[in-house]
């Protein structure tokens, strides 16, 4: 479904990315660990372009992403993103951070749109939140309205770039929910995350990256348990003791 | 008409105002007054208006500094426009520049001169409008697909907007003060009708202090409806 194929990335004189490949099947929860730096959040917004590659190609169900001639905003339709700090459109409720998308590009009426939006709301446990401004909903809320707003869409794949590392420790748990249950519907899914227990319990498989390269990569009991490389161990280590 | 009770009841005061030189000189001008204030809203409003197409179109270019040419056609005009006088602006478009292009009269001077100005320093307000709002708002909008134009639109300028009132409100107060400037090329406003009436009556308390407050309560007035602006953006 995604296929990232040797990627660099330099900002100015720093490589951020040296030769990153990776794959995401259908269905696949592929969840991104390692370090602050490593270059894994810069990795998932290469995927969807908000990154522009320095080398190397990234294909989305075929189509070369990384081609300047192609539509990048008919191949961003198909890929939902959820940002670490929400990115919620202040101006506009919850109901409305959803409809907007749906109405401008896919041409849904008001109607449709609504009815699409409150079914998400309802998904992730908001229908009570649908005309609250965002400034007036925590972080944890927000953040499920920002996975209501990329599912209106219904996109292929969903990225999540650290999404619950804003929040309040308490409000965690109430994205995850959210996360899993989309994992369990069947969602494409690349995950960068600093939640080992997600990583480990939802993931699929799970990739470490430090120092712009993808050090290693397995299922979660292989990297969690069995970790291979010098790295992985002393970054599991230090996280999983915390 | 002497003694304590006309005093306490405001007549001997009022009377004497009344009889009082300076006092007269402006009651009888009060039409001009008006007539001047009235054209210096005009100015104002023209010269703000057509400012603002300005200000937007040379604001986007600013903004997108990625194209040079643009660019540098935009900081051109805002830095010349900011970086001179405007009575020298005046000056020099009234006395240099529209003579070269045909009819003209001193009032289309005041209005040119004053748009160009007011348009450099809102391109300014709005390149920094556009450039305050967090970059994650934009990457927000082109993520779910959107493009460019219709992320600008939707997202990034209802919400510059509310960034742009107040220096917005506080370049329109500038302005007005500043077309008392305009008094020089003689454009009958609000100014130019003080020197003249003040010429003829040698009152320059009386006639100075009414120019003030004219340009007080029109500026109050803005400020007011700035205020206004700024609690209604504010619950929104």
């Amino acid at each position: 479904m995604i296929d990232v194929r040797n990627i660099h990335k330099s900002f100015g004189e720093l490589e951020v990315l040296k030769g990153v490949s990776c794959n995401i099947a259908p269905r696949e929860v592929l969840c991104v660990i390692g370090p602050s730096g490593s270059g894994k959040s810069t990795l998932l917004r290469c995927v969807n372009q908000l990154e522009k590659v320095n080398s190397g190609h990234i294909y989305i169900d075929g189509t070369d992403v990384t081609d300047p001639k192609i539509n990048i905003d008919k191949v961003r339709q198909q890929v939902g993103m959820v940002f670490q700090h929400f990115n919620l459109f202040p101006h506009k409720t919850a109901l409305n951070n959803i409809t907007l998308a749906p109405m401008r590009i896919l041409g849904l009426n008001k109607i449709e749109a609504h009815e699409r939006a409150m079914n998400l709301l309802g998904k992730v446990g908001l229908l009570d939140k649908a005309d609250v401004f965002p400034n007036k909903l925590s972080g944890g809320q927000k953040q499920r309205v920002a996975i209501a707003r990329a599912l209106a869409m219904q996109p292929e794949v969903m990225l999540f770039d650290e999404p619950t590392s804003a929040l309040d420790p308490e409000m965690v748990g109430e994205v995850l929910e959210v996360m899993r249950n989309l994992a369990h519907e069947g969602m494409t899914m690349m995950v960068v995350t600093h939640e080992m227990g997600f990583a480990r319990e939802v993931g699929h498989r799970v990739l470490f990256m430090d120092e712009g390269i993808i050090v290693e990569e397995g299922t979660p009991d292989q990297i969690f348990d069995n970790p291979q490389n010098a790295r992985t161990q002393s970054f599991l280590s230090k996280v999983l003791r915390a | 008409m002497d003694g304590f009770l006309p005093v306490l009841l405001g007549i001997t005061p009022m009377q004497s105002l009344i009889d009082n030189h300076g006092f007269q000189v402006l009651t009888s001008n009060f039409s001009s007054f008006l007539w001047g204030a009235l054209v210096t809203l005009e100015i104002t409003a023209l010269a703000v208006a057509f400012g603002m197409i300005l200000g937007l179109f040379f604001g986007f270019l600013k903004y997108l500094n990625h194209i040079k040419i643009t660019y540098a056609l935009a900081t051109i005009y805002i830095d010349f426009f900011r970086g001179t006088p405007l009575f020298v602006q005046i000056l020099l478009l009234h006395f240099g520049i529209l003579p070269l292009l045909g009819d003209y009269t001193t009032f289309t001077s005041a209005v040119v001169a004053c748009t160009l100005n007011s348009g450099a320093y809102i391109a300014e307000i709005v390149r920094a409008g556009i450039q305050a709002i967090d970059r994650g708002q934009m990457e927000a909008g082109r993520s779910l697909g959107m493009n460019y134009r219709q992320t600008m639109w939707y997202i990034v300028l209802p919400q510059a907007y509310k960034v742009v009132i107040p220096p917005l409100i506080n370049e329109f107060i500038a302005m007005l003060k500043d077309t008392s400037l305009v008094s020089i090329i003689g454009v009958s406003e609000l100014t130019l009708r003080g020197k003249l009436i003040y010429a003829s009556s040698y009152e320059p308390a009386w006639v100075w202090g009414a120019v003030a407050i004219m340009y007080f309560v029109m500026t109050k007035l803005l400020a007011l409806f700035g205020d206004y602006m700024e609690r209604r953006l504010a619950t929104e």
